[in-house]
Formats: C-alpha cells, sequence, structure tokens
C-alpha cells in the first residue's frame, strides 16, 4: 500500500474522519459565502432605492400642470 | 455616556468607523486562520501518532474540540455583547451579538456532526441522550432560537433587544456544558487538555489542537467582521457613509 493509500484508508475509520472534516470545511465556507452574497444583495436594493429617488425627482417639474 | 470609557472606544463604536476598522483586520485574521489551520492539519493529520487504543479515529479530535470551545466561547461573547446592548443601547453590540449567533450555530453543528461521526466507531452509537451532548444541543437550539427571535421582528433593533434578552438567559447553559462531564455519569470522556496544570495528551496531539483553536479564534474574528460590515451597511442604508460605499461599488 503506498504512503497516500495508507494516509486516506485512515486505519480503517476513513468513513468517519474524512466526513468530519468535510462537515466542517463545507459548513464553515458555507459561513464566509453568506454574508457576500449578503452584501451584494443589500448594495444593490441600496443603488435601486436611490435610482428611483433620482428618477421621482427628476419627473417632478414636469409633473406639476403648466399654469393656465 | 460615563468619561472612564476612552475616546477612541468611543469612536470605534460608531458604525463607519468600525466598518472601517473591521475592513483593514478582516483579511489578516483570515490569513491567519487559514495559515494556522493549515500547519494544524499538518500536524494532526500526518505527523501526530496514531492512538494507542483508538487508531486513526481519534483524529477528529483536532476540529471536534476546537468547535466545541469555540461554541461555547461564541456564546459567552454573543451574551456579553447582548449585556451591553440592552444596557447601553450601542448599535454596534447589537450587530456583534446578531452576527456572532449564525457563526456559534455553525461550530456547534459542527461540533454535534463530527461528535456523532466519532461516536459511532469509539462507543457503537451515534447518539446518546447524555448530559454533554444533550447541554450541548440546547446550545444549538438557544442560537438557532436566537437568530429566529432576531428576525422574527419588523424592526431590527427591537428585534434585536429581544434576541439579546434570550441570549443573556441561555448563558447558563454554557457552564453546564462545561463542567457536565464531572456533574454527571456520561460516555463522554472527561477533559484531557487542562489549562492549569499537566494535560493528559501527549505533546505531538496537542500542539495541533493548540494551533486549530487558534485557527478558529481568528476565524471567528474573520467571519464576524464580514458579518458585521455587511449588518452595518443593511442598518445605515439611508446615510451618506454607505450611499457612498454603494455607489463607489457600482462602478466597479
Amino acid at each position: 500500500m503506498s504512503a497516500l493509500q495508507h494516509f486516506l484508508a485512515m486505519g480503517g475509520y476513513a468513513a468517519y474522519v474524512w466526513p468530519a472534516y468535510a462537515v466542517f470545511f463545507i459548513v464553515l465556507i458555507a459561513d464566509t459565502l453568506a454574508p457576500r452574497l449578503r452584501r451584494r444583495r443589500v448594495l444593490a436594493e441600496l443603488r435601486a432605492r436611490l435610482a428611483r429617488q433620482n428618477a421621482r425627482q427628476e419627473r417632478k417639474p414636469l409633473s406639476t400642470p403648466a399654469s393656465p | 455616556m460615563s468619561d472612564w470609557i476612552p475616546l477612541w472606544l468611543h469612536k470605534l463604536g460608531s458604525p463607519p468607523t468600525f466598518y472601517r476598522f473591521a475592513g483593514v483586520l478582516q483579511p489578516w485574521a483570515m490569513a491567519l486562520a487559514l495559515l494556522l489551520g493549515a500547519v494544524a492539519l499538518y500536524g494532526g493529520l500526518v505527523l501526530a501518532p496514531a492512538d494507542y487504543q483508538q487508531g486513526d479515529a481519534y483524529r477528529i479530535i483536532f476540529i471536534h474540540v476546537p468547535s466545541a470551545w469555540m461554541s461555547m466561547f461564541i456564546y459567552a461573547v454573543m451574551g456579553v455583547a447582548s449585556f451591553v446592548a440592552l444596557v447601553w443601547r450601542i448599535k454596534l453590540a447589537e450587530v456583534v451579538a446578531m452576527e456572532s449567533a449564525p457563526i456559534g450555530a455553525a461550530f456547534t453543528f459542527i461540533t454535534l456532526v463530527t461528535g456523532s461521526l466519532w461516536g459511532k466507531p469509539m462507543w457503537g452509537t451515534w447518539w446518546t441522550w447524555d448530559a454533554r451532548l444533550t447541554s450541548e444541543l440546547v446550545l444549538l437550539f438557544l442560537f438557532l432560537g436566537v437568530i429566529g427571535l432576531y428576525h422574527a421582528f419588523e424592526d431590527r433593533r427591537q428585534g434585536a433587544r429581544a434576541a439579546a434578552f434570550l441570549a443573556i438567559i441561555g448563558i447558563i447553559n454554557v457552564p453546564i456544558v462545561h463542567f457536565s462531564v464531572n456533574w454527571w455519569n456520561t460516555l463522554h470522556q472527561g477533559s484531557t487538555v487542562n489549562v492549569f496544570g499537566q494535560s493528559k495528551i501527549s505533546a505531538a496531539m496537542l500542539w495541533p489542537l493548540l494551533t486549530m483553536t487558534l485557527a478558529t479564534k481568528f476565524y471567528y474574528a474573520a467571519s464576524l467582521f464580514r458579518r458585521a460590515r455587511t449588518d452595518l451597511l443593511a442598518l445605515e442604508g439611508g446615510k451618506d457613509w454607505v450611499r457612498k460605499i454603494a455607489e463607489d461599488e457600482a462602478d466597479r
């Protein structure tokens, strides 16, 4: 058995050791990605809100009826 | 506020200052976490010898025990920040408390799953309702309760105050988790690492364990900074400094 195979076999406990490490990394990677995605969403929503506000302000002078 | 608090601490509590401060520290904390984590994994999985009783299965210790320590440590931080938030009404303390909860829940979940994966080959069972395992499960429910209560309110700050109250009450569970192996008969082994006095573990296994503990501390700092920054942007959406960040990042 090669050294790598020996390492991966974990003395017969591979089915327990490697899933444990997989859970550790998957959960922490998810914890790292979640705030990044949220940040992108928060800033996009804010920009959309600002764009709407600007559009409303530009429309205002036109929407007031002209004096007869 | 009282004058015994230094001015720089006041300033650090202001959202735009903390946002910049956390932004500077966050990549360093993450780099240290990755570096120490890699060293600890090499030491734990490759260099450390197999256990004379548990063979290679014991190697789960290098993630299980640091995660368990983090679950209690993060709960304590959340409890203290909640107390500060309720007494002094500091917005940043609310953010720290509420953004610690998901990280704490993540570490508690890791602790329970890796413990289960360790228990099956060593004890012959995935789960048993003994004191240590049950109190750790209650810790997970407390974290989830804080997260749920926080999001149950329309008003974010009102939700934070309600959840902070729950977090403070739940602190009682932290010493119960810690001392459960001494107070009750349990399947879970007692503590082998001792802060005061001799640890009952060989040095070749101890140093990767402590290095991973340090790595998870830095990871928590990095994750908390990242989450707090995002949360401050959401909370302060109407303010000029946030507007500027939103516009700056649109160009990219």
